[in-house]
């Protein structure tokens, strides 16, 4: 019994040692300069946009990453005593999400305003997107001509029949696109076209990149994914024969999506958390963004990497991207009605 | 033997009956704080859910349904045939490689269910180097059947989730020793007839627990039911919690998992009926194993490797693979070290926390006579059902709840306002995974603690000996291999979890799983393999440790 009551003893004894070392960190005065950030997106812990934020400001960057829905579960709990002054995320429908139950505040950034276009960044300024996720149809180079295709709504077109690759609509950046998508046409609409896409018997493939590598394989010779997956791709193995088509380019634009950020509604350090997304919008530190991860600029004053520019230039959805996160609700219920796995 | 009702079993409560009541007392004290989470998550029927209820209803909840049960009852099956096979096997033959599998054959639990999913994905899929190969060498019209299906899902949960029957197969082998096979062999029956007639039926506890064991795992997973788009009913929590944003509504849902997990506990104790489980006495007689010679010994080899070779050696090898490049590209995290004592640290407090309270609570339900603690202890291990993010929100719940209440008082009194004790500590996390895995420790001490003759209670006690003495000088020696199987399973389970720790670490405070996290959630699988691979050395370190300590007697 006394082994027992040792071992009981040591792992209470542990525990109050890991309680007390948290309540040390937390009760700990702020660091004369920080911005502490809660990042949903994985890799912007390591982002050298904040390295370079810190060299110019003296302002130290503390960054707590996990999943979207989670990390706003753990915000909103720590309620008015957190620690978190950013909240980035990917995607726009998050971000949304994140405004829409009182996460983030309102700020007035008249520098950051004029840097982000209008579409990428919530009208009532709660969040502002950094980065632009353009979301478009992929194609195999070898069996596919780039005149044969033309929109989103084209794939749902009986010559794809067997040879188009989707993700399901379980995935966050698919309900993105549909999301806009209804809000511009309408639910009936885009039900008909989810209808078309699943009648042509589409392959489900879990992950933009499997989808790519699909396509040059020749398991299916179309498919829709973002472009920073294939810039990945190529990076790797130049020659894979995929390349990216420019959607609705006579319509409405490619769809994008942003990863983006805001200040928390309780955040200690507001006006360095301000300044931290203001300097992360500007040319020098976008410019760090798009290098690292081939996604594109949210501030159109940057300089594209010769990899992007390849591809060309392209029309962007112009629709306020906070769309996508008002009708994703609505997007699942339509996917599920249509069959849309 | 297997003893029927009307024989007397137990008179234990004859002597101190305090001490029987007190231990009654932790149990279902300990019961009732861990189902504070799952009430949390229960409770999430208080806030209306909108219609999500009714479009699921409308458009697929009956299909979520039946695809969740036609995955418990395929890896229910799937893993307790694998387990029990090559438990029997590496128990009652000898054959080259035999003592290698007898510890090999547990490695694959340290490979998380994800992880094998994407490997088999990437190297047995359409795009992968096996197809592409026949393609070239049979044309490039050639079209296998894809692993994205059900059968597929299926083989990967049993492949990696069959060490919990192995285990407690094994350890139930063991344990029976070699008298009652001897006695229906000496009596005519042919090995074979003896194994399916004598020592299965004794060991129908453990198979069932392990059983259960993987066929929670398997409701919890979400990670392999999305890789492979197979659509269940955990994969809907995360379509209605990420994509409609309704958290109620989401964990609503995972109160439909509890339910299965219910159903599995149901089913657990019917199956054992009042039939009692118990070895009569050990005998020095360890099981003699036979020799396998030519075609025989071959094909059990096979069937060890066939299993270890797709669950542990191929997952292993492309983790090496993908480690050695990001080692050579020097993208190595320069953090490895304190990542791996991080992750030691958690695990180890973790694993010492619910095994101690794992063997109290079993303790406790041999003892009392009600079954009211027995209940008590079984609901208590439903976490294990959950998936990690839905058990982490139930803990994150209370704890805030705990803490702004506490603040609040101390800025009353003090006049100064306080910050948050709990959220976000490392004790909360502990708690988590408490939560989620008692049931891995209870099961395993459970089943071995159901094997020893309460007849040996009684001696005991009779000669005056308290419930303490009899549990530290007669349960524990007896019960080293089952508290040494909960430690590992544990141990490993905590290294490999995820979604808790993302949820509900401690600021600044990074594992392994973080790392592997940080990687996979950009779809960087490369360079998620060292911590992954880190992850896997660090779960088979304590198998070798345990094999050590438990070598046949």
């Amino acid at each position: 019994m006394r082994r027992v009551i040792w071992m009981l003893h040591s792992v209470m004894v542990s525990m109050l040692f890991s309680m007390g070392w948290d309540a040390v960190c937390l009760g700990q005065q702020p660091a004369a300069e920080e911005v502490v950030v809660y990042s949903a997106r994985s890799h912007y812990g390591q982002e050298p946009a904040f390295e370079a934020f810190t060299r110019d400001t003296g302002i130290a960057i503390k960054s707590f990453g996990g999943n979207p829905s989670e990390l706003f579960e753990r915000l909103r709990a720590e309620g008015d005593k957190t620690r978190a002054d950013v909240l980035i995320s990917v995607d726009a429908g998050n971000l949304w999400n994140a405004a829409q139950t009182g996460l983030l505040a309102r700020i007035e950034a008249p520098e950051l305003q004029a840097q982000i276009p209008a579409h990428l960044r919530d009208p009532d300024h709660r969040w502002f997107g950094l980065t632009v996720r353009a979301r478009t149809i992929m194609y195999n180079t070898r069996n596919v001509k780039p005149e044969e295709l033309s929109t989103y709504e084209a794939l749902g077109d009986a010559k794809w029949k067997n040879r188009l690759c989707l993700r399901t609509s379980s995935h966050i950046y698919n309900q993105s696109l549909i999301a806009t998508m209804i809000k511009r046409h309408g639910e009936a609409k885009v039900e008909a076209m989810l209808r078309a896409w699943s009648a042509n018997n589409p392959t489900m493939i879990n992950g933009d990149t499997g989808i790519l590598e699909a396509i040059a394989a020749g398991q299916c010779d179309v498919g829709v994914t973002n472009t920073y997956y294939l810039g990945r791709l190529l990076a790797k193995d130049p020659n894979l024969p995929v390349a990216p088509f420019w959607a609705n380019q006579h319509t409405t634009g490619t769809h994008v999506n942003i990863s983006g950020a805001g200040v928390t509604a309780y955040a200690k350090n507001r006006a360095n958390a301000i300044k931290l997304i203001t300097y992360l919008a500007r040319p020098e530190a976008q410019q760090l963004f798009v290098t690292t991860n081939f996604e594109y600029p949210a501030n159109p004053q940057t300089p594209i990497p010769p990899l992007l520019a390849s591809w060309g230039t392209f029309k962007q959805d112009d629709i306020n991207i906070a769309a996508a996160g008002e009708y994703q609700m609505t997007t699942i219920k339509v996917a599920d009605r249509a069959g849309y796995k | 033997m297997v003893s029927h009702p009307g024989q007397v079993v137990s008179a234990s409560g004859v002597q101190g009956g305090r001490w029987v009541s007190i231990w009654s007392l932790l149990a279902l004290t300990i019961a009732a704080g861990v189902s504070v989470p799952l009430l949390a998550v229960l409770s999430s029927f208080l806030t209306p859910a909108g219609d999500v209820w009714r479009h699921l209803w409308q458009t697929q909840l009956l299909e979520l349904i039946l695809n969740t049960l036609g995955l418990l009852i395929g890896v229910g099956v799937g893993t307790v045939l694998v387990g029990t096979g090559l438990a029997w096997l590496v128990v009652y033959y000898r054959f080259p490689g035999q003592t290698l599998f007898e510890w090999g054959l547990i490695l694959p639990l340290a490979i998380p269910a994800y992880v094998l999913g994407f490997v088999c994905l990437g190297l047995f899929d359409f795009t992968g180097p096996l197809q592409t190969l026949l393609r070239g060498l049979l044309g490039a019209h050639l079209r296998l059947p894809t692993l994205r299906s059900y059968w597929g899902v299926t083989l990967m949960m049993t492949l990696v989730f069959y060490p919990y029957v192995y285990l407690l197969a094994r350890a139930a082998f063991l344990g029976q020793g070699a008298t009652a096979l001897e006695t229906a062999r000496s009596l005519g029956r042919t090995p074979l007839r003896a194994f399916l007639v004598v020592t299965l039926p004794m060991a129908r506890p453990a198979l069932v627990a392990g059983g259960a064991l993987a066929m929670m795992e398997a409701l919890a997973d979400v990670g392999t039911v999305a890789t492979f788009g197979y659509r269940t009913l955990t994969e809907a929590i995360y379509r209605v919690w990420y994509g409609m944003f309704d958290r109620p509504a989401a964990t609503q849902l995972a109160s439909g998992l509890l339910g299965f997990a219910l159903l599995l506990l149901l089913v657990e104790r019917l199956s054992r009926g009042r039939a009692r489980y118990i070895e009569t006495y050990r005998r020095g007689t360890g099981v003699t194993p036979t020799r396998l010679h030519g075609w025989r010994a071959g094909l059990a080899t096979g069937a060890c490797l066939a299993v270890l070779g797709p669950g542990f050696l191929v997952p292993v090898g492309q983790l090496g693979v993908w480690t050695w490049r990001t080692v050579q590209a020097g993208q190595l995290a320069p953090t490895f070290g304190t990542l791996l004592g991080n992750t030691v640290y958690l695990a180890t407090l973790a694993t010492a926390g619910t095994c101690l309270l794992a063997l109290v609570m079993a303790y406790a339900s041999r003892l009392s006579v009600s079954p009211s603690v027995r209940w008590a202890s079984q609901c208590a291990t439903m976490g294990y059902a959950l998936p990690g993010s839905v058990v982490a929100v139930g803990v994150l719940l209370p704890l805030a709840w705990l803490d702004h209440t506490i603040v609040a008082w101390l800025a009353a009194r003090l006049g100064q306002s306080g910050s948050l004790l709990f959220t976000g500590s490392a004790a909360g996390l502990l708690f988590a995974y408490l939560v989620r895995f008692l049931a891995v420790s209870l099961q395993t001490v459970d089943a071995s603690l159901t094997r020893i003759s309460p007849s040996l209670d009684d001696a005991a006690r009779s000669l005056g000996a308290g419930t303490g003495r009899v549990l530290r000088r007669i349960h524990l020696p007896l019960l080293r291999s089952g508290v040494l199987t909960a430690l590992i399973l544990v141990f490993v389970e905590v290294m490999k979890e995820m979604p808790a720790t993302l949820l509900l670490r401690p600021f600044g405070l990074n594992t392994l799983a973080i790392e592997v996290w940080q990687r996979t959630a950009d779809a960087m699988w490369q360079e998620a393999a060292a911590p992954a691979l880190a992850i896997v050395g660090a779960g088979i370190l304590p198998v070798l440790l345990a094999v050590r300590l438990s070598v046949r007697r």
